[in-house]
C-alpha cells in the first residue's frame, strides 16, 4: 500500500532493505533534524559522564584528562553538603507531593460542579494562565508580595504584627516553593482530572441519586472511584520525579534563604561544577542522581501503567 | 439531582473569587505598578493596583534604549528564530514519523521518546556546547532545547488522525511525499501548528535556565536575565539614571516584569482555544 503501483499486500515485504529504504527515501530524510537534535543534545552528552571518572581539567578536555577511577563518587559521598541537598531535595519533593499534589484534584471537582458554562470557562482561562508565565517572572511577582518590602509584611505591619518576611525564611522554603508551584501549575493540572471525571458515566449518578445516595456519598462511591486510576498514574509518575525539584526556581531563590535550606542536588551539581570547576564531583553526583532518577521514573512509568492503564487511556481518548 | 444548598452555593462561590483573585491580584497589582508614581507608592508599598496619578515615566525610563530595550530585542529575535526553527524541525520529524510503515520510524520514534524519561544532567550538557563551540553565544539559547518531544508526539499523532483516504487520493493524483505534506497535510493542521508555534514561543520567551548557563556576556542576555539581576537581585539599572529622579525603581522594575508577561496575555487567548486536547493527546502517547 505504501507503493506507487498497486500490489498485494505480501509483495511489500519481499522489499529489500534497500529498496525500501529508497522508498522511504523522503520520509526519513524529513526526520533527520530532528533525529541529529536529539542525538547530539540528549544522547551525545550522555558521553560526558566520563568526567565523573576523571580528574577533569576544561584546558586538557575529556581526551587527555587523568583517570580517578572512583575516588569523585567517595568524596561526594563524604561531603556533608551532598546529604544536605539530597535531604532538601526529598523534604521539598514531600512538601510538594503532600501539599501541592491534591490542589489539581479538588480545583477540578470544584471546576467539574459548576453548572454554568460561562462561568467555568472564565475561571478555567483565569487558573490555567499561570502556567505560561516564567519562573523569573513569578519568583519575582511573589518577592514583591511577600518579600521584605512587599504587601504581606506591610500589612502585618499596620495590623501591629511583626513584619514577617518568608521569602528569607529557611524554615518556610519548602513551603515557599510548594505556593508558587501551586500559583503557577494548580490550574493547569486540573485539565487531565476534568478528562477523567467527563469520562464518568452520568447514569452511575442518577442510579446513586435515586438509591438516595447524597451529595457526599455520590462524590465518595461515583466521583472518586472514577478518577482514581489517573490520581494514582499521576502519583506514582510524580514519586518517580521526586529527585528533580524545579532547578530554575531552587537557584533563583536559594540565595536568600542560604545553602543549609535551599540547596539541592541539582543546585549542588551547578555550584560545584560550574561554578566552583570541582568538575568531577559534581558530575559524579550528577550520574548518581540521573541514574537513580531514569530507573525510578521507568520503574514508576511501567508500575503506573499496570495499575491505571485502563482509566488513563478511557480518560484521554475524547 | 436535587438543588445545591444555599451554604453549599455560597462556600463555592467564595472560593472561586478567592481562587480567581488569587491569580489576578499578583498581575494586575505588577501592572498598576508599574504606572504609579513615588506618592501612590509610598501610600502602598508592595503592589499598587489603582495609581492616583499614573504615569508612563517608568515605560520611559525602560525604553530610553538601555539594558532593557537591548535584551527585549535579543528575546524577540531568540523567540522568532527559535520557534521558526523548531517549529520546521518537528514537523519534519511528525511527519516522517507519521506512517508506521516508514522503514525504521519506530526506532526513531523510541529514539526521540526515551529522551522525555532521562535528563543528560547540567554537567554533560555544558561540556556538550563547550565541545560544541556554542559557548556565549546566542545559537546556545535555540539548539540545546529545539525539538521538544511533547510536542512532537502532539503533531505526529494528529498527522496520523487525518483520515487515511486524504493520503491514498494524494497518491493516486501522483503527489510524492513531500508533496502531500505541502499541499494536504500542512493546510488542514494549520491550528494545532499554531498552538505548537505558541508553545514554543512561550519556552523561548521565558527560557532562563539555557541563559544563564550558556551566556557570560551581559550585551548577549535576554530579558530573562535582565529581569534576574534588575529586579530580582535589585541592582539599579544602567542608564537609567537619567529618569531615575522620576520614576521609582520599583515601578521601573514592574514596568520590566509587565513587558515580560505582556507578550504571553497577548498570544495566550488563541492558545487557549486549542491548548486542552493538545495536552491530552501528549498525556496519554508519552
Amino acid at each position: 500500500m505504501a507503493d506507487t503501483t498497486p500490489s498485494p499486500p505480501q509483495a511489500v515485504h519481499r522489499l529489500s532493505l534497500g529498496q525500501r529504504l529508497k522508498r522511504d527515501k523522503v520520509m526519513l530524510l524529513l526526520t533527520l533534524p530532528g533525529l541529529l537534535y536529539f542525538c547530539v543534545f540528549h544522547y551525545v552528552p550522555l558521553l560526558g559522564y566520563v568526567v565523573a571518572f576523571q580528574d577533569y581539567q576544561p584546558y586538557l578536555g575529556y581526551m587527555h584528562s587523568a583517570w580517578a577511577g572512583v575516588s569523585n563518587f567517595t568524596s561526594a559521598f563524604a561531603d556533608p553538603a551532598f546529604w544536605s541537598a539530597t535531604g532538601n531535595t526529598l523534604k521539598i519533593a514531600l512538601v510538594q507531593l503532600v501539599f501541592f499534589f491534591p490542589v489539581p484534584i479538588a480545583l477540578a471537582l470544584l471546576l467539574n460542579s459548576i453548572v454554568s458554562d460561562k462561568v467555568r470557562r472564565f475561571v478555567q482561562s483565569v487558573v490555567y494562565l499561570p502556567h505560561f508565565i516564567g519562573w523569573v517572572i513569578i519568583v519575582s511577582i511573589f518577592q514583591q508580595i511577600l518579600g521584605g518590602a512587599g504587601v504581606l509584611p506591610d500589612l502585618l505591619g499596620q495590623l501591629g504584627l511583626p513584619r514577617y518576611d518568608m521569602t528569607t525564611d529557611p524554615a518556610a522554603f519548602p513551603w515557599l516553593l510548594t505556593l508558587q508551584v501551586a500559583w503557577k501549575d494548580a490550574g493547569w493540572g486540573t485539565i487531565i482530572m476534568l478528562a477523567a471525571l467527563l469520562n464518568i458515566d452520568r447514569g452511575l449518578y442518577e442510579a446513586s441519586a435515586i438509591d438516595g445516595a447524597g451529595r457526599a456519598r455520590r462524590l465518595w462511591h461515583v466521583t472518586l472511584p472514577g478518577i482514581s486510576p489517573v490520581i494514582i498514574l499521576l502519583l506514582i509518575l510524580n514519586l518517580g520525579q521526586i529527585l528533580s525539584v524545579g532547578f530554575e526556581q531552587i537557584l533563583l531563590q536559594r540565595d536568600a534563604v542560604g545553602p543549609a535550606a535551599g540547596e539541592v542536588l541539582d543546585t549542588y551539581v551547578y555550584f560545584h561544577g560550574i561554578k566552583n570547576n570541582d568538575w568531577g564531583t559534581s558530575a559524579a553526583v550528577g550520574l548518581v542522581k540521573a541514574v537513580i532518577g531514569t530507573v525510578l521514573v521507568l520503574g514508576a512509568n511501567k508500575f503506573a501503567h499496570r495499575l491505571g492503564h485502563e482509566g488513563v487511556y478511557r480518560g484521554a481518548d475524547r | 439531582m436535587e438543588k445545591p444548598t444555599r451554604t453549599g452555593l455560597f462556600l463555592k462561590g467564595l472560593v472561586l473569587v478567592l481562587v480567581v483573585a488569587a491569580v489576578a491580584y499578583p498581575l494586575l497589582g505588577v501592572i498598576g505598578t508599574s504606572f504609579a508614581s513615588q506618592s501612590d507608592i509610598i501610600r502602598s508599598p508592595g503592589l499598587v493596583l489603582w495609581p492616583d496619578h499614573p504615569t508612563l515615566e517608568a515605560y520611559r525610563t525602560v525604553f530610553s534604549g538601555g539594558v532593557v530595550t537591548h535584551a527585549l530585542l535579543i528575546s524577540v529575535g531568540v523567540t522568532l528564530v527559535g520557534t521558526a526553527t523548531s517549529v520546521l524541525v518537528t514537523i519534519g520529524m511528525a511527519y516522517g514519523l507519521s506512517r508506521r510503515e516508514v522503514t525504521g520510524s519506530r526506532f526513531i520514534l523510541m529514539t526521540a521518546l526515551f529522551t522525555m524519561l532521562f535528563d543528560p544532567g547540567i554537567i554533560p550538557k555544558f561540556l556538550t556546547i563547550k565541545e560544541l563551540g556554542l559557548y556565549n553565544t546566542l545559537a546556545s539559547l535555540v539548539l540545546p532545547t529545539m525539538v521538544s518531544a511533547f510536542n512532537l508526539v502532539v503533531l505526529r499523532s494528529f498527522f496520523m488522525n487525518l483520515p487515511e483516504e486524504l493520503y491514498d487520493a494524494a497518491k493516486v493524483d501522483g503527489a510524492g511525499d513531500l508533496r502531500t505534506l505541502v499541499r494536504i497535510v500542512l493546510p488542514l493542521s494549520k491550528a494545532v501548528i499554531a498552538v505548537i508555534s505558541l508553545f514554543y514561543a512561550v519556552t523561548y520567551w521565558n527560557a532562563f535556565f539555557n541563559a544563564m548557563l550558556y551566556l557570560s556576556d551581559n550585551d548577549k542576555w535576554p530579558l530573562s536575565m535582565v529581569l534576574r539581576t534588575f529586579v530580582l537581585q535589585g541592582q539599579s539599572l544602567e542608564g537609567a539614571s537619567a529618569g531615575e529622579a522620576l520614576a521609582p525603581q520599583q515601578a521601573v522594575q514592574m514596568a520590566v516584569l509587565v513587558i515580560a508577561v505582556v507578550p504571553i496575555l497577548c498570544v495566550y487567548p488563541f492558545l487557549q482555544r486549542y491548548f486542552t486536547k493538545g495536552v491530552l493527546t501528549g498525556a496519554i502517547k508519552g
